[in-house]
């Protein structure tokens, strides 16, 4: 399923991150929390792949996998040519200067009682990066590319807005020249207004550093706007995986389509909300998930089949995944089981 | 008008701060009339969960404090009511969805309890009789196997659930006037979806007028059929929601919708080039920073020297129906005479 191009950088494979829970009781077994289970995608050098679900969905715990930042059940996790998975210690630690994380709060993510300036130094000492001299330098760059003043170094995290928060969070996660940068739902807790300013310095800095982002986010329109290619979760699961075009144009999952549905938009209005794919439900419970596809209790659009068996992720457009086994492929032109009915 | 069944009239909300008085909300006027929905909209900070606290009498006292205005609702004055009259108003005739479905609903307490209390205390229902209330209400808002629920903590259902349970609570005694702050901003879209869906199914059915309190304007143009956007503690524009969507009479406004990416730009996009989103320049002043003039002239691409001078009064955009608190409109008006 992954296939190892040259501009390949960040590579997962079957990737399962399973919690186990305290026993309930005498004599029952303990169970697990299949948090993800079994995800699979590449990230070309450069481009952003942006990785949606509802809450619950399993794709923030992706996200802190990829980190080593939760602990992995199994899988293999690939960046360029490191085993990120098997790495320990020391080596884990030097690694982690080409992996970043920007996280959703900007609140809680800074330390209340350190400056602005030593938050974003912090990684450069840590990781002993050039002199103190060119560290001072460092910092300052950093400020002036996010687009603060460097004199606002010396301020503490309270003296500023929660769009300056978010930009000192990219400012440090961008010390010590990333590859990959996790971007956790960096703009999900800021105003609508201070939302635009915060993606289009994510979209300059990855065209002016190269960076590579995984972005994680539950807002369907905040995504099609920055991403190269997606994947949506359900249940632990990547259920569709497209490029951004094909998948925006016609996504094929009854979830993503259901999920698409559900966005309201400003030309939409009510027309949209009456035309709306109503799901009925919440989604099961990651403990003990249904053996077969997990979204069946919920589609509109089951048959007794989809219960029983797990559809496996397969190709039906050139990187257009989908794992939904009513999906048929007519003509060339896979065609999406469950449709808007678009005024 | 006389046919609204509550007007606001130039409420003015003041906190006392180390530094001084704060004003929050400066001069607010509306009106909400039977069985509609007022989508009011701002950035945070701006005086909407003020407003719908300030009406309710919510408001932390010290240090908060109405300071002047009126809450007139069927003709009575809230602001001068005394406590005893507000808490027959509260959760009976007006009542209020908060954001948080975690925090809002008592953990020690089961659902039907605490659905059944209103009812007990304002329908005077006998604890039987509360209980059978509260199933029906929770078969209602869509909850399945009620009787089962009915008997659950807070704990034991999800978030969407939560929020339906806030919803039952609210609505127990059929009240005029339901204020939802932000009531999907924690949940899913997909459950978003399924909660727009029973407001608009219960105000049909019940003629109840929604004050919705949101920052997302799909969400306006889905539910509302007024709006009013709020800046620095400012209401500064009004009108339907077709014409603050579609013709926004207020700088700030146009900035808040030009700056939403929308669904459907990557099929605009040519050859996977992405547009830079519209930005509105700069942040929110602060509260002490204000000063004279129009709150939003540093941030806006029309400011004129009057706008530093003077604050703008509602003008009548197209029709008295909309109005905004721009100086532009005066010109255009001015020109329109001359």
């Amino acid at each position: 399923m992954t296939c190892m191009g040259t501009d390949t950088l960040l590579s997962v494979d079957d990737l399962k991150v399973h919690f186990p829970r305290a026993r309930q009781g005498w004599g029952r077994p303990a169970e697990v929390v299949k948090a993800v289970d079994g995800v699979s995608f590449d990230i070309r050098r450069g481009s952003t792949l942006a990785v949606v679900g509802e809450s619950g969905s399993g794709k923030t715990t992706t996200a802190l996998a990829v980190m080593r930042l939760s602990p992995l059940t199994s899988g293999r996790i690939r960046l360029g040519d490191t085993d990120l998975g098997t790495l320990q210690g020391e080596a884990l630690r030097r690694a982690r200067t080409r992996l970043q994380i920007i996280f959703q709060d900007p609140f809680s993510s800074l330390n209340p009682r350190e400056r602005a300036g030593a938050a974003v130094r912090a990684p450069l000492e840590l990781m002993k990066v050039g002199t103190p001299a060119q560290r001072t330098e460092r910092v300052n760059a950093l400020f002036e590319a996010v687009g603060l003043r460097p004199e606002q170094q010396h301020l503490f995290p309270h003296q500023f807005s929660g769009g300056q928060r978010q930009r000192i969070n990219i400012a440090r996660a961008l010390a010590t020249n990333p590859e990959l940068v996790v971007c956790d739902e960096p703009v999900s807790a800021l105003d609508i207004a201070i939302r635009a300013q915060i993606l289009n310095l994510l979209a300059r800095l990855q065209r002016e550093l190269g960076l590579t982002y995984l972005f994680i986010s539950h807002d369907m329109a905040v995504v099609e706007h920055i991403c190269d290619d997606i994947a949506v979760m359900y249940l632990g699961q990547i259920v569709e995986r497209a490029p951004r075009r094909s998948f925006f144009a016609r996504p094929l999952h009854p979830y993503s389509v259901a999920l698409m549905s559900a966005v309201p938009t400003v030309s939409g209005g009510r027309r949209r909300a009456a035309h709306r794919i109503r799901l009925s439900g919440d989604p099961p419970s990651p403990i003990d998930p249904p053996p077969g596809c997990r979204f069946a209790g919920r589609c509109p659009v089951a048959e007794p089949a989809c219960a029983t068996e797990l559809p496996p992720l397969r190709e039906v457009a050139p990187g257009h995944w989908v794992r939904c086994r009513r999906v048929d492929v007519v003509g060339g032109l896979p065609q999406p089981p469950l449709q808007m009915q678009e005024t | 008008m006389n046919d609204a069944l509550l007007r606001v009239q130039d409420l003015h909300v003041e906190f006392k701060t180390r530094r001084g008085q704060a004003l929050v909300l400066n001069g607010v006027d509306f009106e909400i009339r039977g069985g509609e929905t007022l989508c009011v909209v701002g950035e945070s900070g701006c005086g909407k969960s003020m407003t719908a606290l300030a009406l309710l009498r919510l408001i932390p006292s010290p240090p908060g404090r109405i300071r002047s205005g009126r809450v007139l609702f069927q003709d009575e004055d809230l602001v001068a009511a005394s406590e005893a009259r507000m808490r027959e108003v509260r959760g009976n005739r007006i009542s209020m969805i908060f954001q948080e479905p975690m925090t809002s609903l008592n953990p020690v307490f089961t659902v039907g309890d605490q659905i059944g209390e209103s009812l007990r205390l304002h329908a005077g229902l006998d604890a039987g009789a509360a209980r059978r209330r509260a199933v029906e209400m929770l078969r209602q808002v869509g909850i399945p196997a009620p009787e089962r629920r009915v008997d659950e903590y807070p704990h034991q259902l999800s978030g969407g659930m939560r929020q339906r349970v806030m919803i039952a609570m609210a609505l127990a005694c059929r009240p005029d006037i339901l204020i939802a702050d932000e009531p999907t901003t924690a949940l899913d879209v997909t459950v978003q979806a399924q909660i727009f869906d029973l407001l608009r199914e219960l105000q049909r059915e019940k003629g109840t007028a929604i004050l919705l309190i949101t920052h997302d304007m799909g969400a306006v143009a889905e539910m509302a059929d007024r709006v009013m956007v709020m800046y620095a503690g400012r209401v500064i524009e009004q009108g339907t929601a077709g014409q603050v969507l579609s013709e926004p009479g207020h700088p700030y406004t146009r900035g808040l919708i030009d700056c939403l990416p929308e669904l459907g730009s990557s099929a605009a996009a040519e050859g996977g080039m992405r547009d830079e989103l519209a930005e509105i320049a700069g942040v929110v002043p602060s509260i002490w920073e204000l000063g004279s003039g129009c709150a939003f002239r540093e941030r806006c691409p029309h400011a004129m020297a009057r706008c530093a001078v003077e604050v703008p009064p509602m003008f009548a955009v197209d029709g008295a129906a909309h109005g905004a608190a721009c100086w532009l409109h005066a010109e255009a008006l001015e020109e329109a005479l001359a």
